[in-house]
């Protein structure tokens, strides 16, 4: 028998209920609704992300998670407080990743995790010491006395994340973690943010990479004009919103401008669901094998025919269409 | 590499700092923040806000001085003319170095470098945030006052002791200007709107304020502008100071109306700061 959860919320006490929670969030600028009505609710340990197109309320949801931006209407709780009137103590417990990084790049990358350390009150010594651990941890340990402005892309992003866990979070608030990042520079990152989330920290990230999403998330939110499309873990979204392969014919150049068409149409038949694109021919189906032995056997141009299985990608770009936002 | 952080899961709890003081009472935190920061450039900062008055006092004090000592009526204030103006450029400096510190900083630590950013993913407030700036330009004024008091007493620009006292009363004549310029930088998008501060407000304050010469010599409806000025409430402060003449009442209303302008500087500025920084 375990002791009951504490049921404060005082420093350094996690809530019995779940860590953040949104009713009927809601965020305004003037007579634009950036978020318009989600429900959203993370518990702890979970790595819980925001997933959506530019423009589809992410970053705004973050800034309100991050207390930097009230919310125009609804409740949000986050560590069971209120984060207009306890912003300053909820902020306490938080790292936050912003989507742009916020270093200051003419001191060293020492001192920017010193100097953050320091508005959370550590002393001159505890922040040395915790800056040295984390430099390790961000593997930048070599790098702790140059300035910052000449680093790479990805060095400032692990300093960001090293300096967003000074305070040992108890939620960790990343938006956009490797947007702009080239791969090798990505997986590093992932692996540390793996590391972080085995050793319980509670990860809620936005991304607009799925591949992000597959890797890092437990349970995940689809946000598309400022609301909640689809809810669920990679691999429910996967099954309720599209099927477990996909076939991807291309047909010869030079078809008949109806042929593509006339052949999802034929192929619908045993498929879930097709999508005729400029280029292509895809076939939602649970054996992609079936439908190409198909398409070859009623004798279609297909210059090449591609089975894979369903991604998250799919399911997105079903949810929140191929239309380019911005 | 694995044990780097291993205590960050296991110290989590016990090493969660206790809940943050009173918003303005982390203002230290941000304070430290701007000393760290003026350790890469205080030198060539140092030099010029030191420069610049200093020639300000050769040339008028003793190059100008010389004629108006000269011309007809002898001193025209009772006073040499280098003790008449060196206080006028004190009150001026602190102005400028109080302007110069909140608009371009400011822009930086919203736009360009983001500081206050960073600062406010923290339990830093916003009031934390200005407040701290706020210090660390108090810090700026008075060390640059002070070097100006320390040259001009050693070239027998000071005629008295009360002169000690217009250190502070500098303090506060640049802080008068420097809170509601901040106030203004914070509502700014580019830094264009600095460029008309600077020549639309700053340089003709610094020249009609009663810094070079008294404002009852200006065309009347100049005059009482010119007494609205806070700048004209600074330069009339240190000037009774510096030549040993201060009037109880006269001061108390300077130091008042001076007051007026940083306290209100504040608010405006808390009010400016936080819709551009947590929309």
């Amino acid at each position: 028998m375990t002791s009951p959860a504490p049921a404060g919320t005082l420093a350094g006490q996690v809530p019995a209920g779940p860590l953040i929670e949104a009713r009927g969030l809601v965020k305004r600028f003037g007579g634009f609704t950036a978020v318009d009505g989600i429900d959203v609710s993370v518990a702890a340990g979970e790595a819980f992300g925001f997933l959506g197109p530019n423009g589809a309320g992410k970053s705004s949801t973050m800034r309100m998670v991050g207390c930097v931006s009230p919310p125009s209407a609804g409740t949000l709780r986050i560590l069971g407080l209120d984060p207009v009137h306890d912003g300053s103590a909820i902020r306490a417990r938080l790292g936050v990743v912003p989507q742009r990084d916020t270093l200051d790049e003419e001191l060293t990358v020492r001192e920017n995790v010193v100097v953050y350390a320091r508005y959370f009150g550590l002393s001159r010594a505890q922040s040395r010491a915790k800056a040295d651990e984390l430099l390790e941890f961000a593997q930048l340990t070599e790098r702790a006395d140059d300035r910052v402005e000449p680093l790479s892309g990805g060095m400032k992003r692990r300093l960001t994340i090293a300096r967003a866990l000074v305070n040992d979070p108890d939620i960790l608030l990343l938006d956009e973690p490797t947007t702009g990042l080239d791969p090798q520079a990505r997986h590093v990152l992932w692996d540390r943010l793996f590391r972080l989330k085995r050793q319980g920290v509670t990860l809620v990230l936005t991304t607009h990479y799925m591949d992000e999403a597959e890797q890092l998330c437990d349970r995940l939110v689809v946000m598309d004009g400022g609301r909640i499309a689809a809810e669920g873990s990679p691999r429910e979204l996967i099954r309720q919103y599209s099927t477990r392969e996909v076939l991807e014919l291309r047909l010869a150049d030079g078809v008949a401008g109806s042929e593509p068409a006339r052949v999802a149409e034929l192929l619908a038949r045993d498929a879930r669901r097709t999508e005729v694109l400029p280029d292509r021919v895809l076939v939602y189906t649970d054996d992609a094998d079936a439908a190409a032995a198909e398409a070859e056997q009623r004798g279609f141009a297909v210059v090449s025919a591609l089975t894979r299985r369903s991604t998250l990608e799919d399911v997105f770009l079903h949810l929140t269409g191929r239309t380019l936002v911005d | 590499m694995g044990g780097a952080t291993a205590g960050t899961a296991s110290q989590r709890g016990s090493a969660a700092p206790a809940r943050p003081p009173r918003p303005g009472l982390m203002a230290g935190r941000a304070f430290s923040f701007w000393l760290v920061n003026y350790r890469r450039n205080w030198f060539g900062s140092a030099i010029s806000s030191f420069l610049a008055p200093v020639l300000f006092l050769a040339s008028m004090g003793f190059g100008l001085g010389a004629l108006v000592d000269a011309g007809p009526g002898g001193p025209a204030m009772g006073v040499a003319y280098v003790a008449f103006v060196a206080p006028g450029v004190l009150a001026a400096t602190a102005m400028q170095t109080g302007v110069g510190e909140s608009t371009f900083p400011v822009m930086a630590a919203v736009k360009w470098q983001r500081q206050y950013h960073a600062m406010l993913a923290t339990p830093l407030t916003v009031v934390d945030v200005l407040l701290g700036h706020m210090a660390f330009i108090a810090v700026r004024i008075l060390a640059t006052a002070a070097v100006f008091l320390a040259v001009a007493t050693l070239l027998g620009a000071v005629l008295s002791p009360w002169a000690l006292l217009a250190l502070p009363a500098a303090l506060l004549c640049g802080l008068a200007h420097a809170a509601p310029v901040f106030a203004f930088s914070a509502t700014q998008e580019r830094d264009t709107g600095f460029m008309l501060l600077f020549r639309l407000v700053v340089t003709p304050l610094f020249l009609f304020s009663g810094t070079f010469f008294p404002a009852r010599d200006l065309p009347p409806v100049l005059e009482q502008l010119a007494y609205a000025t806070p700048l004209w409430h600074g330069v009339d402060l240190c000037r009774q100071l510096s030549l040993g003449t201060p009037e109880a009442g006269p001061a108390a209303l300077h130091v008042a109306y001076l007051l007026l302008w940083f306290l209100g500087g504040l608010l405006v500025a808390r009010r400016t700061l936080t819709r551009r920084l947590q929309r």
